[in-house]
């Protein structure tokens, strides 16, 4: 069973995105919630994450940092990373490989797009 | 004679009216699973009266500033709350302005990446959320609301942007806000 991470200052978004999840084929364990960078850095601290779904634009820490800093600490870097944000430029897109993203997909998403994302990142 | 002056990045309002309505028709349709109806475009009417509803706000920054917003009637949030998160929702609630503000940021967000090819980078604020009755708003400096009214079923929201160059020229006006829909007027 994986457990995942959904960073989004967005309860509603975390609540469509954990409903995908829960369509997808992936065994999915505990879906733990965190609204921001910081927020999430502490829960990876606390949990064994398998797979981590994040923003860009979030308040304290937006996506970006929260990646550099995740990516920052050799215990974290091999867990799949896929941002799901409005930002959709590619300079954007770039940034957030450059910085370690697994894959990206941009909002507004179906649950298709990210179901078809998580095949190719677990 | 020879002038020095560089081209400013420019964008009309076409090119404006389009951004959003492309924006908000592919929110609402991949997201919402809701088709909407785009009315006609207007500017800022010059005087706004007191309303009603609910009204998401996001700030834009970068060589152009500007904020854009979703205004609509209590009643259409709650559809819209009841759309995006496939529950029924009748009354405003925590739940209802977070789907507003969430699909207002998607809205305004990928306005942003459209008009990022004409004007430059720009940053994009989090979504501040207003519900109440019997207020009225105000922007500073003077540039004008761009107005894209849309049918939602039998309800009405309005997606206004306004933008403009960030000449940083120190001047601190308040002027009238941006229409709230007259339909959520009390």
């Amino acid at each position: 069973m994986l457990d995942v991470l959904i960073v989004d200052d967005s309860a509603a978004i975390r609540k469509i995105l954990q409903r995908v999840l829960r369509q997808t084929e992936v065994p999915i364990g505990t879906v733990y919630e965190a609204g921001d960078g910081v927020e999430a850095l502490e829960k990876l601290r606390q949990q064994t994450i398998g797979l981590v779904l994040s923003d860009i634009n979030m308040p304290n820490m937006d996506g970006l940092e929260f990646l550099t800093k995740m990516r920052a600490e050799e215990v974290w870097k091999s867990i799949p990373v896929l941002m799901v944000s409005t930002e959709g430029t590619q300079a954007k897109v770039l940034e957030a490989v450059e910085r370690g993203a697994s894959g990206y997909v941009r909002k507004p998403f179906t649950a298709e797009q990210i179901k078809e994302k998580l095949v190719g990142l677990i | 004679m020879t002038t020095n002056a560089q081209a400013v990045p420019t964008i009309s309002q076409e090119e404006l009216v389009q951004a959003i309505r492309s924006a908000t028709e592919e929110v609402f349709t991949t997201m919402l699973n809701v088709a909407v109806t785009p009315g006609e475009v207007f500017v800022e009417k010059e005087e706004v009266e007191p309303s009603s509803g609910v009204v998401s706000l996001i700030g834009l920054a970068g060589s152009w500033v500007g904020s854009g917003s979703l205004a609509c009637s209590a009643g259409c949030a709650a559809k819209i709350a009841s759309a995006l998160l496939m529950a029924p929702y009748t009354a405003i609630d925590d739940d209802v302005l977070d789907a507003v503000a969430e699909v207002t940021n998607m809205i305004i967000g990928n306005v942003k990446t459209a008009l990022e090819v004409h004007l430059g980078a720009m940053g994009l604020s989090t979504p501040t959320v207003i519900y109440g009755r019997n207020f009225q708003t105000r922007s500073s400096g003077n540039q004008k609301w761009t107005v894209v009214p849309f049918t939602l079923e039998e309800d009405r929201m309005c997606v206004q942007v306004c933008i403009a160059p960030n000449d940083d020229s120190g001047k601190k006006t308040t002027r009238t806000g941006f229409p709230v829909p007259h339909l959520l007027r009390t």
